[in-house]
């Protein structure tokens, strides 16, 4: 028993070690005054300094964020929708379709989804045209509209797993308390859903906020997201205010997962804590 | 079909053909797919009564209650409450709540909020909601619970909680899915005298499922006694009892000692049957209507029997046989005696006085008698 | 008797939808629109539907059936730069335009049939190392304390919310000929000449390895973590050592999560793009980053699309793999 326990503990410790050496490396070379990356030449936070004087990465991070909270936005809609059509109107006609098409996006890989939407707005662009003269700028529009293809699977799975996972007798609890099915729908289901809506937006919003394939197929001249500059840079080789970057995307990242973490364990002690003191109450 | 006669209790409402019924089921079908779930059932249900719908897992009585609810629309067939045709009332049209197996509590309410979200959706005036809340809340007992959600409830207290939830409406009809299915035993029995005692008080028509006949004995005015999407007997828990109408009835309600044989005296006012599997023959004191020689059961329950060492003074339904199992459950022991032909059968005796169970022991050889009384006859 | 018995079978609203809804009522084109809606069978559930199912409709299968389409066509200067499938002569006949010429390309062109079958090797590759790194960590935190499963989880999540883009740009430091690597060995006095490891094939398989690896974990986790452990408990009693117990009980019983995590794993390193291009040889062929530089360089849409369909062909087995190890898992818990 004591030789499983060492052998798992070092299992842990060198996985760990894999997963996070690499990002804690980019940490502290964010801190090195050489511009030669991986040589150390003293301690300097000028590379901080450096990106907040970079309005080509500010430009490219405000567009990402907004292109990030839009698309978690809509991909949060749509995904319900999907999820509660999928979860609870039984066997409808082409729901077979609707459940392909959802769960598709999850493992196709992105140059085939960023090609195929590049193809269709470039079809729909000389389309608009002919009928109204409208053009279909490319850029923030037609990124978001790709990034709410790709994360509203995302959002219907975490959406169907948990309405599945629901008592289907609430509902029909409160159908038979004379709630009709709109007001079900916003008054029961929703509130109890909304943990995993938060988390579906909070996945979409990171996954729009970190895609480079997709973006670069269907993102035009003019609109360049944070991960296209950071790659145009990368290609170039290991430049130090890129390093700055990913401490200040890894800080907020971790002080968020954290936060999340600690509000879990919270809400654990209090549900604890409520089992017991049902226990006494009988 | 072999039919033995009972008394007749004149003053039940069910027995009165000018009574009106206040739920009717007429004919109802429900499939799903390929499969029956119900099949042409018609029954009808009376004001204040509390009725049961019995029977095993699959049977269809759930389906049958989600169909008075409005969850589901029969196939084929109708049913009426206080005389409308709910034929494409939504559920929440319907005068009707349920209570779910589940309790099925609003988890982010609280139990106050819970109780008033019937009335809400009527509409009602604020200060009447709390009221009838506040009443309701006060029947139960959960008046100093108002404010808590429900996981910090004992099961005892949500089950409370979702009968007052589904009786603040005042529905006509009450439908309860295995109302004390998910309580342990002591508070299960504890309970059932309360739900009777509420039912009573308000005067509300109960339709309860259960799979447990000892809770449909305790709790119904009448039990319906469903297999297959059929129900089977309808009838007060001692008729269900004492004069179930097939070999299903009698031995899914209790335990039973079935014998097969043959009617040789068939008169108005008693029958003989001939079982070879008894080793003698069974007289019953009362006529059957069946055909003369027909293959009948004759079933007689564990406790109408009586098992003594010397052979007792009588002349019909004695029978020999040796006890080969005795399971001493403190408040009776149960005997296994086989007979000669290798059938066993089933006997129980009170021990009234301690000790009792201590004249009889394995291996003995023991006269069982029965009253002529006894014995049901049946064809099926 | 109640409330409820008396009162006109008809839903209540509150005072104020009630105004608003008797209103609506009066008009002429509400009723209108209503009665129309009905009749044609729209309910609340049906637009409910209606609405992701018509985008996914125009946004992810119109799509592909673009791609296949433009396959079949010839590649021309201009915009696009394909030409159509259809021609009409004179309006009224059509000519066909149905080319097969990008596909038998991709036969003739050994250079499409090597990053096939290198995407192939290397995603396989990978796929066996992630399984091998991730196995052992999956089942150690499975049987870690409860107390410590949750932040262990969290710890191989955490890396999954940061950029993949920057984890994999970490690499580019740690392996380069300057880097965190070969600086240490030469620091120790190991080596003399630093060793070449960015720009060359075990680059990309450290990087998929390291991208992935979480993917591995979490469906191995979730099956090992809830698996019953009663039943080794079982085994060991029956006189199984520990050994045996995994290779017969756990391991077995395990393969939907080990088929699940490897496809996950095996399915987007096929058409990886972003680790060979900054971590690999530059020559060196996958099939990703062949439909990538076909479209952005070559700017042949057609050879580009017919390279995505042949893609898309080759992951059919292990997407149809990876959806019956999911429904296995799915039942497994419904048990």
């Amino acid at each position: 028993m004591k030789q499983s326990s060492t052998f798992r503990l070092s299992v842990l410790v060198f996985g760990f070690a894999f997963l996070y050496i690499p990002i804690l490396s980019l940490i502290v070379y964010s801190f090195n005054k050489s511009r030669l990356v991986t040589v150390w030449g003293g301690f300097s936070t000028q590379w901080y300094g450096r990106l907040l004087d970079n309005r080509q990465i500010l430009d490219a991070a405000w567009l990402s964020v907004k292109i990030a909270a839009t698309n978690a936005t809509g991909a949060v809609i749509l995904g319900t929708l999907a999820g509660l059509a999928l979860a609870r109107f039984g066997r409808f006609r082409g729901r077979t379709l609707l459940s392909g098409m959802t769960t598709a996006p999850l493992v196709m890989p992105e140059v085939i989804t960023g090609l195929s939407l590049l193809m269709l707005f470039v079809v729909l662009d000389s389309a608009l045209k002919q009928a109204f003269g409208w053009n279909l700028e490319r850029g923030f529009t037609t990124i978001t509209i790709a990034h709410i293809t790709l994360t509203l699977a995302y959002v219907t799975v975490i959406v169907q797993s948990r309405l599945s996972s629901l008592d289907d007798s609430l509902e029909e609890a409160a159908m038979d308390l004379g709630a009709r099915p709109a007001k079900i729908f916003f008054v029961i289901t929703l509130p109890i859903i909304a943990p995993a809506l938060v988390s579906g937006w909070l996945l979409a919003f990171t996954i729009s906020l970190d895609d480079l394939v997709i973006t670069s197929f269907v993102s035009g001249p003019g609109a360049s997201t944070l991960p296209m500059v950071i790659f145009s840079k990368v290609r170039l080789g290991v430049s130090p205010d890129i390093n700055a970057l990913a401490t200040i995307i890894v800080l907020l990242v971790t002080i968020g997962v954290i936060a999340a973490g600690i509000f879990m364990a919270r809400q654990e002690k209090r549900r604890q804590r409520d089992m017991q003191m049902a226990a006494a109450a009988k | 079909m072999a039919t033995n006669p009972r008394p007749q209790q004149q003053l039940a409402v069910w027995n009165d053909p000018q009574a009106v019924p206040y739920v009717q089921i007429d004919r109802v079908t429900k499939r799903f797919g390929d499969f029956v779930a119900v099949n042409n059932v018609s029954l009808k249900i009376y004001k204040k009564e509390l009725f049961c719908l019995l029977g095993g897992s699959g049977c269809g009585k759930t389906t049958l209650l989600r169909m008075l609810a409005g969850f589901e629309e029969p196939t084929s067939g109708k049913l009426f409450i206080d005389g409308v045709d709910m034929t494409g009332i939504p559920p929440y049209e319907r005068p009707v709540n349920m209570m779910f197996q589940s309790y099925a509590l609003f988890p982010h309410m609280t139990v106050e909020q819970n109780v008033a979200f019937g009335l809400k959706q009527d509409g009602l005036p604020k200060d009447e909601i709390a009221t009838r809340v506040d009443d309701m809340l006060k029947l139960v007992r959960l008046q100093q619970f108002a404010k808590r959600k429900p996981h910090q409830l004992s099961g005892g207290q949500r089950q409370r909680v979702a009968l007052a939830r589904s009786l603040v409406k005042r529905p006509k009809l009450l439908l309860l899915d295995e109302p004390l299915g998910a309580l342990d035993k002591k508070l299960r029995e504890h309970t059932q005298f309360e739900l009777v005692n509420l039912q009573e008080q308000l005067g509300v028509t109960f339709v309860v499922v259960t799979h447990d006949q000892e809770e449909a004995m305790t709790l119904s005015s009448r039990i319906g006694v469903m297999n297959q999407g059929e129900i089977i007997q309808v009838g007060t828990p001692k008729d269900i009892y004492e004069y179930p109408n097939s070999k299903f009835v009698a031995e899914f309600i209790g335990n039973v000692n079935m014998f097969e044989g043959r009617l040789i005296e068939d008169e108005p006012d008693h029958v003989r049957i001939d079982s070879p599997e008894l080793g003698g023959t069974i007289y019953v004191d009362h006529g059957v209507s069946s055909a003369p020689d027909a293959t009948v059961f004759a079933a007689i329950r564990p406790e109408k029997f009586n098992i003594s060492v010397e052979r007792p003074n009588q002349t019909d339904n004695v029978v020999q046989g040796t006890v080969k199992e005795i399971a001493y459950m403190g408040d009776m022991s149960v005997y296994l005696v086989q007979l000669a032909s290798n059938k066993m059968v089933r006997i129980t005796q009170p021990n009234t006085y301690r000790h009792a169970e201590d004249s009889i022991t394995w291996d003995q050889t023991v006269y069982l008698s029965w009253h002529a009384s006894s014995p049901v006859v049946l064809s099926e | 008797m109640s409330a409820r018995a008396e009162a006109p079978r008809r839903h209540r609203h509150s005072a104020g939808v009630q105004l608003i809804l008797d209103f609506l009522n009066r008009l002429p084109p509400y009723r209108w629109t209503q009665s129309r809606l009905v009749r044609w069978g729209i309910t609340g559930r049906t637009a409910v539907t209606a609405i992701p199912y018509l985008w996914l409709l125009l946004f992810f299968l119109v799509p592909f059936i673009i791609v296949l389409k433009i396959a079949f066509s010839e590649a021309r200067i201009g915009m696009p730069p394909y030409a159509p499938l259809l021609t009409w002569i004179d309006g009224s006949v059509a000519q066909v335009n149905l080319q097969l010429k990008n596909f038998a390309n991709m036969f003739q062109d050994s250079l499409y049939a090597k990053a096939y079958l290198n995407s192939i090797k290397v995603a396989a590759v990978s796929t066996l190392f992630c399984l091998l790194i991730g196995y052992p960590m999956a089942y150690a935190i499975a049987r870690a304390e409860s107390k410590w499963r949750h932040i262990l989880l969290m710890l191989v999540i955490l890396p999954f919310w940061t950029s993949f883009l920057l984890r994999v740009y970490a690499w580019i430091g740690i392996l380069k000929n300057n880097g965190l690597i070969n600086n240490f060995l030469m620091w120790t006095g190991l080596i003399d000449e630093p060793i070449v490891m960015l720009q060359t094939d075990f680059a990309i398989y450290v990087g998929i390895v390291y991208s992935y690896l979480p993917f591995m974990i979490l469906p191995l986790y979730s099956n090992l973590e809830k698996m019953d452990l009663t039943l080794l408990e079982a085994a060991a009693d029956l006189g199984a050592r520990p050994f045996k117990t995994f290779m017969t009980i756990t391991l077995p019983l395990s393969l939907p999560g080990i088929i699940a995590g490897s496809m996950l794993v095996f399915i987007p390193a096929v058409g990886e793009f972003v680790i060979p291009e900054l971590l690999g040889p530059s020559d060196s062929l996958m099939i990703g980053k062949v439909l990538w530089q076909v479209f952005f360089t070559k700017r042949d849409w057609p050879a580009a699309s017919a390279v995505a369909i042949a893609l898309l062909l080759l992951l059919v087995i292990p997407i149809v793999l990876l959806q019956r190890a999911q429904a296995a898992e799915a039942r497994g818990a419904h048990r």
